[in-house]
């Protein structure tokens, strides 16, 4: 059933500078750009396993980071193109990770689910719901422990709020005071099951209040709002040291990922929220108030444009992993473990498959692998894009 | 050289690693104030205060999350987990997270963290604190498994797990910790994983044994000498990630038999691998096929009589390797 769209907060959040309005256009218009052509080249085949897309949402995530500081830590879900766009990674190595490429940010082996960037302490997209969770805590530790005043946000949907790692994580973050914002990004599905069919409380931020920490919902269509708003919590967060949980009720304008009908919502519903789009109404906020204009904007858009075809240009040209590397970064070899088998069932030596053998062994055992993939890339090419 | 009990070489072994590096800490439950709930971490608290002995509420999946993303961070954590039966519940984050995220994210990060957790049965708690898991963490890539048998292989491995950039499942046996042990003194002995220790030296059988039956696999050794006449090799594999392949089946091409001893289940267990692994590689120097001894396939009874008829002993170890020397030498000794 289709819903209202809710409006929080009674005054609206001040317009910024022009130089932040202009950040926050190229950022969210750049993340809508690259999520578009994700989804295009997803259905050519160029990018593999599951997409889910960001669309609609990128207000929560543009607003959050950009009152981040750079040593904070960020952390997400599978739903991250736009978290680590947002925290500043390239989007040349962001669509190389979804080709699967060796240029990508995880080398190809992690992939759209797993976008990672330690130089922007964006510390991970993760494919277990609610598996990031303690993850955060323990990177708050980590600030906590060697009394550093980094924050750690930690972003999650409203499906992870009914995990044990939720209940779990969020005691433990407060027990032990630990620096995290907990930022849960309500877009009111669980994959197909709506809120109110998965949750008891519905309103998330309630939640905190069993943890005796601070509980907020915001408006994270909103990009000025969630500024705002986050901005208190990091604030708080860093200088009492006690996490807090901020729930930002937002909308993904396509299906949980690309192979979803969208058979639980209505088309009116996704209408109502498109009204409400986070880039267009942000541009009409910022051309009222003057501190943008109409060329502003167009600049903005060509830009973006110009970043993603690049992106997908760089993408296409980069090289696959080698299949040398198959075992690499498995184990670190030193002191302690000084070898690991390949692949125990390879015959001789067996102690050995030290570091100098390691890549020839591997390349042997992955080359057999590797046809199998070739066949299954030609079949499929054979039988043209997926549906 | 001093006389130790397992439980004291462990703690040792921690206490000796945060003294010398400031970025490892033990978190568990009831490490701190119950000083462990097998004792092993007594006297940490005392020592290292609760920035660094910390007692967690109980949240398996977060506490070794918790160490996990600490681990990233730089940290060195050393997760308690009260047994083997419960890390279950932190099975996420052992297999989907301290395992695959240094190769999923392409070595741009690490997980330096230690799992410990105690397994296995022999004091009648049933089945759901008595089970062995070795198997099922040995099968994980990405994780190193360590199951010391000794008081010095238990400090000796911890220091090194501790050391080691990997994350890594320490499996400790219950009936082990009151074990005593010569330990060698010194800060630096660490013991290198993927290291095998030949317990006794032998002609006609090798019998590989871990935990708790690395020593029924040696008493069952010295029997079939007395009694048999048989010559056994006694193998600690000691880790099983990485596992020392090449001294078993070096001695398998030399006594051209093989037994295999654990705890845990018969199914997909250490011994099935095992046995795999030197059928493939050692088959033309076999006489006699490879012979698991393991933990009957149930889930661990309460009964003590059923318990003890559920975990292999030394006369189940010598039937198993006279199985394989079946008419190759006299049954009984001729006096």
């Amino acid at each position: 059933m289709p819903r209202s769209v809710p409006r929080y907060g009674l005054c609206m959040a001040k317009v910024p500078d022009r130089q932040i309005c202009l950040e926050l256009l190229g950022r969210m218009c750049l993340i809508r750009r690259f999520e578009e052509e994700a989804g295009r080249q997803y259905q050519r085949a160029k990018a593999g396993g599951f997409l889910h897309l960001a669309i609609g949402e990128e207000a929560t995530f543009v607003g959050t980071t950009s009152v981040m500081r750079d040593d904070d830590y960020l952390i997400g879900t599978y739903r991250t193109h736009g978290h680590a766009l947002a925290r500043g990674t390239s989007p040349d190595a962001v669509m190389a990770e979804l080709f699967g490429r060796e240029t990508g940010t995880s080398g190809g082996r992690g992939g759209s689910m797993h976008i990672f960037d330690w130089k922007r302490r964006f510390m991970g997209g993760y494919g277990i719901v609610g598996g990031n969770l303690p993850l955060a805590a323990g990177l708050a530790l980590a600030s906590q422990y060697r009394e550093e005043d980094t924050v750690t946000v930690c972003m999650f949907g409203d499906g992870a709020s009914n995990t044990g790692n939720f209940g779990e994580t969020m005691n433990l973050a407060a027990l032990w005071d630990l620096p995290v914002v907990f930022l849960v990004e309500n877009n009111l599905y669980g994959m197909g099951t709506s809120i109110e069919r998965h949750s008891a409380v519905t309103d998330l931020s309630r939640k905190a209040e069993g943890y005796g920490i601070e509980g907020e919902r915001i408006d994270g269509m909103d990009v000025l709002e969630v500024r705002e708003r986050v901005s208190h919590h990091l604030e708080e967060v860093r200088s009492k040291g006690r996490p807090s949980l901020v729930e930002a009720f937002t909308y993904r304008y396509r299906g949980h990922s690309a192979a979803d009908p969208e058979v639980y919502r209505e088309k009116s519903e996704v209408e109502e929220w498109l009204a409400k789009d986070p880039i267009e109404s942000f541009i009409r906020r910022c051309l009222e108030d003057g501190v943008l204009n109409e060329d502003d904007v167009e600049a903005a858009r060509r830009e973006a444009d110009r970043s993603v075809e690049a992106a997908v240009r760089f993408a296409d040209e980069s090289p696959e992993p080698a299949l040398e590397s198959l075992y690499e970064e498995l184990y670190v070899v030193s002191e302690t473990m000084g070898w690991y088998a390949v692949d125990e069932r390879s015959p001789e030596p067996h102690r050995g498959e030290l570091g100098e053998d390691a890549p020839e062994v591997a390349k042997n055992l992955a080359e057999s692998g590797a046809s199998h993939a070739e066949e299954a890339r030609e079949r499929q090419s054979r039988e043209g894009v997926r549906e | 050289m001093s006389e130790i009990r397992m439980r004291e070489a462990l703690r040792d072994a921690m206490a000796e690693e945060m003294r010398r590096d400031p970025d490892v800490f033990v978190m568990g439950e009831d490490v701190g104030v119950f000083q462990g709930a097998f004792k092993v971490t007594e006297g940490l608290l005392d020592e290292f205060g609760e920035k660094r002995v910390r007692d967690t509420p109980i949240s398996e999946n977060t506490i070794v999350g918790t160490g996990v993303g600490a681990a990233m961070a730089g940290l060195r954590p050393v997760v308690e987990l009260m047994t083997v039966n419960f890390s279950l519940l932190a099975l996420d984050q052992i297999v989907n997270h301290a395992a695959a995220i240094p190769y999923m994210f392409n070595g741009n990060v690490r997980v330096p963290m230690v799992i410990r957790m105690p397994g296995g049965g022999g004091h009648q708690l049933g089945p759901t604190h008595s089970h062995s898991f070795e198997a099922l963490y040995l099968q994980v890539p990405g994780l190193l498994v360590a199951c010391p048998s000794t008081p010095a292989d238990a400090k000796a491995l911890l220091k090194a797990a501790i050391r080691d950039d990997n994350p890594v499942v320490f499996i400790e046996h219950e009936s082990l910790y009151g074990i005593k042990g010569e330990v060698p003194d010194g800060d630096d002995v660490i013991q290198r994983f993927g290291e095998a220790a030949i317990r006794c030296e032998g002609s006609d059988v090798t019998i590989v044994g871990i935990l708790k039956m690395a020593h029924v696999a040696e008493k069952a050794a010295a029997e079939l000498e007395d009694k048999h006449g048989i010559s056994a090799e006694v193998i600690d594999p000691r880790t099983l990630r990485p596992l020392d392949l090449d001294t078993i089946l070096e001695s398998v091409r030399k006594t051209n038999r093989a037994v295999i001893v654990e705890e845990g289940w018969p199914h997909g267990g250490v011994g099935a691998n095992l046995s795999t692994l030197i059928t493939e590689q050692a088959f033309d120097y076999l006489d006699a096929p490879v012979q698991r001894v393991t933990g009957a396939d149930v889930p661990m009874p309460y009964s003590r009589r059923m318990e003890q008829a559920a975990i292999p002993h030394e006369e189940n170890v010598i039937e198993a390797a006279l199985a394989t020397t079946e008419g190759a030498f006299p049954r009984e000794r001729q006096d």
